[in-house]
């Protein structure tokens, strides 16, 4: 008898699916209390899965296909703590639009799920149910606000696309399955004969399907377009946790079927590493909409991440888990300023509204000064340690041309976060904004801003928890 | 475990800014802001003078050092500092205060978050010179690219935002191959920490491309030619106290960093070099010099002219005599006091007449005495006549220089007479001369504050010029050392 108590997280937050879609078709004007039934959910499942952390060690289940170990753990809080904040932050800008409705919270909580499927998966066919899950609720997400057009736009367009390289990873599963003979990642990785040179087809396959989950360059053009369109809230749950997802994903599959491989792989992930990067920084320069900014920057963010992984060490996979969480804290921190920029429910996404911020909003400006020094890489915020990890483990591989590529694009880069710097602090003011934000909102900019401004302080803790995560 | 006073030193301007950060902003001349920021820097100083007082003159090695695990099995926080590093300290602490009086007019708005700014900005300089791990010198010497960037860019001039960008790109496409030299060098020894790295040494064959990449961050703070060009404009629109802590203290930040990590950790590449830091020091020297003869904004003839100076540094420096190491450091502090008071007098006229145009000016001796006087101290300091700091220190490194290559001292001094000549030109058509512009006879002499902090200036100026051996002596062991050190490291590979 299998042991369930392990995937106790997923099974507890599929019942709560049920239960939330049950209660929002019988009761009424249900909007606020399945908000808060499906907030106390991903609190149980957090706290369950952190449960789960200290009493396993590697677990396998059903027959190895879903794996719980110390990396899933870390991922699915990270995905939790994430969705949580989403949820948390969405409800004023949700009712000024007036879609706070009950399917949001399920959407969210749908993706989630699959997401959390995703991270723990040693399989590929569990894998791709749980991408499917995942992407199927966005696809709806995307096209929330669904009388404008520009949202429908993006929803469709991230469905056509997705839909796309969801076909063209499914083709490199089966190409996968059809050399090695099985679909589950340690079989693969035991039956493995590097000679078959189809093979290598299949990775490339699934490797492009990953990268457009991750909006890597080249399979990056759904993101922008996708990114503005998008309801503001849903933007930053794109931004962000289907990002950890993938990325745990992209490890395990590298790194466990795949480790032999790598010299098929290897030039591949540098590749896409050092595109997006470039591209990242350069593509954001001409950028007049926050949102599409932010869309080019975290295409930047995931080269740097990718660098990581391209180092085939423990220590790249480390880092490239530190990137991402730090990511994650500057990308919440963001876009809660962003959320801040609300006049007479009219929320506003133009840099140029941003314009002379720091005479009328000091603090939310000194705030998001930080956040922008922080992701463009400036000692001693986060963001700097991030990138710091990373072109730690890359040079350890002697990997000099992607070290000095990836810090350049960082100088371009530099640029255009400057540039909203700029506009906020030295150009002319504008009319005020609102500033009766909810708690949660101010509550999560000021936590976000401040483990950005003081990581340094204590940068060891977070680099020991992603430490116990060895995949190789 | 002493009293960690290295970490006070760096901590308290940070209280400070958080003690202001927390007090409401008022419009206009916020007095108490002022204060609150002058008590710090004060109390700041006379810490890093009783610092000097209890330096041991007479070891090279670190002192006063703090050693903290900062990341696990990775880097520690190590500070500390030796005869070289000290004085820089108290340039630091000494300039800043006077920045602080100096905001009367020239910041209008917003005078509570310059002071914050300016503060933030002590700390960071300090912590930059007595970091003894690659890491966290890295750390220091980028973070201070932010207040900078925002003193240039919100209360500086007409240009303001071209130059606050200027500046920043520049120094960080420098920076980034530090970076990647600095990652590298953990990879290869095993330790980011300088001291133990001057025992360990590093490979020869890593050493070229670690020094170049060093240089290219150093040369670009520095700075020399070519890439100097961020100076002129940075120096012109930032506010007066944005102009004399990039003159008398950023700047210096290269120049100790060639002596202390150039020099220390890579000997080899350094000799192989040397003939690259010569050519681009006397290009510097001469081309600056005669760029400076044609200025006719003063500000921004005081700026190439601080290029012309950091040129004799990097040739003292690499002359890699005790002399000219000696000269270097010196030359370096007492740069750090002439730039200062001369932005500082720039400052003065442009205040009463809002021009910085050497043309707008003329005959002002008649008009305001004591500030003629004043200036052309500074000025005669500035082309290093005999009895003032300047002296001491171009002397120096042009004897080292002599002791090394002839050719190349003799091209420097040509140097020495183009500072004169740009230097008393510049004194004579805005103090000499008729007094043709009519406004300017409404113009008051020095107020009292003003008089203060330039007197302040002048006295080292004219003490260290007559009597450098409180300066000398303290660098001399740990320059004696650095040269056997490297000769050493020489004789042995």
């Amino acid at each position: 008898m299998e042991n369930l108590n392990l995937i106790l997280p997923e099974i507890f937050i599929s019942l709560s699916i049920m239960f939330l879609l049950v209660l929002g078709v019988f009761k009424k004007n249900s909007s606020k209390i399945t908000f808060n039934l499906s907030l106390f959910a991903i609190l149980i499942t957090a706290i369950i899965t952190i449960n789960e952390t200290f009493s396993v060690t590697r677990e396998t289940l059903f027959n190895q296909s879903v794996v719980i170990d110390s990396m899933s753990s870390l991922m699915k809080i990270i995905t939790l703590t994430g969705g949580f904040l989403v949820l948390v932050i969405s409800s004023t800008y949700l009712k000024t639009f007036k879609i706070y409705n009950i399917e949001y919270p399920v959407l969210i909580l749908s993706s989630i799920l699959g997401m959390m499927v995703m991270i723990s998966s040693n399989d590929l066919i569990v894998f791709y149910m749980g991408l499917e899950l995942q992407s199927l609720a966005l696809y709806v997400l995307a096209t929330y606000n669904r009388d404008q057009l520009k949202s429908s736009e993006a929803g469709l367009k991230y469905f056509v696309l997705s839909a796309l390289s969801s076909g063209l990873l499914l083709y490199g599963c089966s190409l996968v399955y059809g050399f090695s003979g099985s679909t589950n990642f340690d079989i693969i990785s035991n039956q493995l004969n590097s000679e078959e040179y189809v093979l290598t087809f299949g990775i490339v396959f699934i490797l492009v399907g990953l990268a457009f989950k991750i909006s890597a360059v080249p399979f990056h053009m759904w993101a922008p377009d996708v990114y503005e369109g998008s309801p503001t809230t849903v933007t930053l749950f794109f931004t962000i946790v289907p990002k950890v997802a993938a990325l745990t994903v992209f490890i395990r599959f590298l790194y466990v079927p795949f480790l032999n491989l790598i010299d098929q792989w290897q030039m591949i992930i540098v590749f896409l590493s050092i595109a997006s990067m470039v591209f990242g920084a350069v593509a954001a320069i001409g950028q007049t909409n926050i949102k599409r900014l932010i869309a080019y920057s975290s295409i930047g963010h995931i080269g740097y991440t990718l660098a990581g992984l391209a180092t085939a060490s423990n220590e790249g996979i480390q880092s490239s888990i530190i990137y991402i969480s730090i990511y994650v804290v500057m990308n919440l921190a963001l876009f809660s300023c962003l959320l801040m920029l609300r006049r007479k429910d009219q929320y506003f996404e133009d840099i140029d509204d941003l314009s002379g911020l720091s005479k009328n909003h000091p603090l939310l400006s000194l705030c998001l000064l930080l956040i922008l020094f922080s992701l463009a890489g400036i000692p001693p915020l986060a963001g700097f340690f991030a990138k710091f990890y990373v072109f730690k483990a890359v040079l350890e591989q002697s990997m000099y041309f992607l070290a000095i590529v990836g810090l350049l694009s960082t100088v371009v880069a530099a640029f255009y976060y400057l540039r909203i710097i700029k506009i906020m602090y030295f150009d002319k003011e504008k009319d005020k904004y609102d500033t009766d934000h909810s708690l949660w909102l101010k509550f999560s900019l000021t936590v976000s801003t401040i483990l950005i401004l003081l990581y340094f302080i204590f940068p060891s803790q977070l680099a020991e928890v992603v430490s116990r995560i060895n995949i190789i | 475990m002493n009293f960690p006073i290295l970490s006070s030193l760096i901590l308290l301007p940070i209280v400070g800014a958080l003690f202001l950060f927390f007090t409401k902003d008022k419009e206009g001349n916020n007095l108490t802001a002022k204060y609150v920021a002058l008590f710090t820097t004060v109390v700041n100083f006379l810490i890093s003078i009783y610092l000097w007082i209890s330096f041991d003159q007479s070891t090279s090695s670190f002192q006063f050092v703090e050693d903290r695990v900062w990341i696990e099995g990775f880097i520690n926080y190590k500070v500390g500092v030796d005869g070289i590093s000290i004085l820089f300290i108290i340039l630091t602490t000494f300039i800043t205060p006077i920045c602080i009086i100096s905001v009367n007019n020239s910041v209008k708005n917003r005078l509570r978050d310059f002071l914050i700014a300016i503060l933030i900005m002590e700390s960071f300089m300090i912590g930059v010179f007595c970091a003894l791990d690659l890491v966290v010198f890295y750390l220091f010497f980028e973070a201070g690219l932010i207040p900078m960037f925002l003193i240039i860019g919100i209360w500086g001039g007409e240009r303001r935002v071209y130059s606050a960008f200027k500046f920043f790109l520049y120094t960080l496409l420098g920076s980034v191959l530090m970076l990647v030299a600095i990652i590298s060098i953990y990879w290869i020894t095993g330790t980011t920490d300088v001291v133990q790295l001057y025992e360990i040494g590093i490979d020869v064959k890593y050493q070229n491309l670690l020094w170049l990449a060093f240089f290219s961050s150093f040369a670009v703070k520095t700075p020399m030619w070519p890439v100097h060009t961020w100076l002129p404009d940075a120096h012109v629109e930032a506010p007066t106290a944005g102009s004399v802590l990039l003159a008398a203290i950023l700047l210096k930040m290269a120049g100790y960093g060639f002596i202390r990590f150039s020099l220390g950790l890579f000997p080899v590449a350094s000799e192989v070099f040397t003939p690259l830091i010569y050519t681009l020091s006397v290009i510097a020297i001469i081309f600056t010099s005669l760029i400076a003869l044609m200025q006719e904004d003063m500000k921004k003839l005081i700026a190439y002219s601080s290029v012309a100076h950091m040129g004799f540094v990097t040739l003292g420096i690499f002359t890699l005599q005790q002399q000219g190491i000696e000269g270097s450091i010196i030359q370096m502090i007492s740069h750090g006091l002439v730039s200062a008071a001369l932005f500082l007098t720039v400052g003065v006229v442009y205040d009463r007449m809002h021009s910085r145009l050497i043309s707008t000016y003329g005959g002002l001796v008649s008009v305001i005495p004591k500030y003629s006087i004043l200036f052309m101290l500074f000025a005669l300091a500035s082309l290093g006549l005999p009895g003032t700091s300047g002296f001491i220190g171009e002397f120096l490194i042009l004897m080292g220089a002599f002791k090394d290559n002839f050719l190349v001292a003799v091209i420097a001094s040509i140097g020495v007479i183009l500072g004169a000549a740009y230097m008393l030109w510049l004194y004579k058509r805005v103090v000499f001369g008729k007094l043709i512009n009519e406004d300017l006879k409404k113009m008051l002499d020095l107020n009292r504050s003003e008089y203060f902090i330039l007197s302040c200036l002048a006295a080292p100026i004219l003490f260290f010029g007559f009597y450098p051996d409180p300066l000398i002596n303290t660098i001399e062991v740990s320059v004696t050392d650095l040269i056997n050190m490297h000769n050493t490291n020489i004789a042995s590979k």
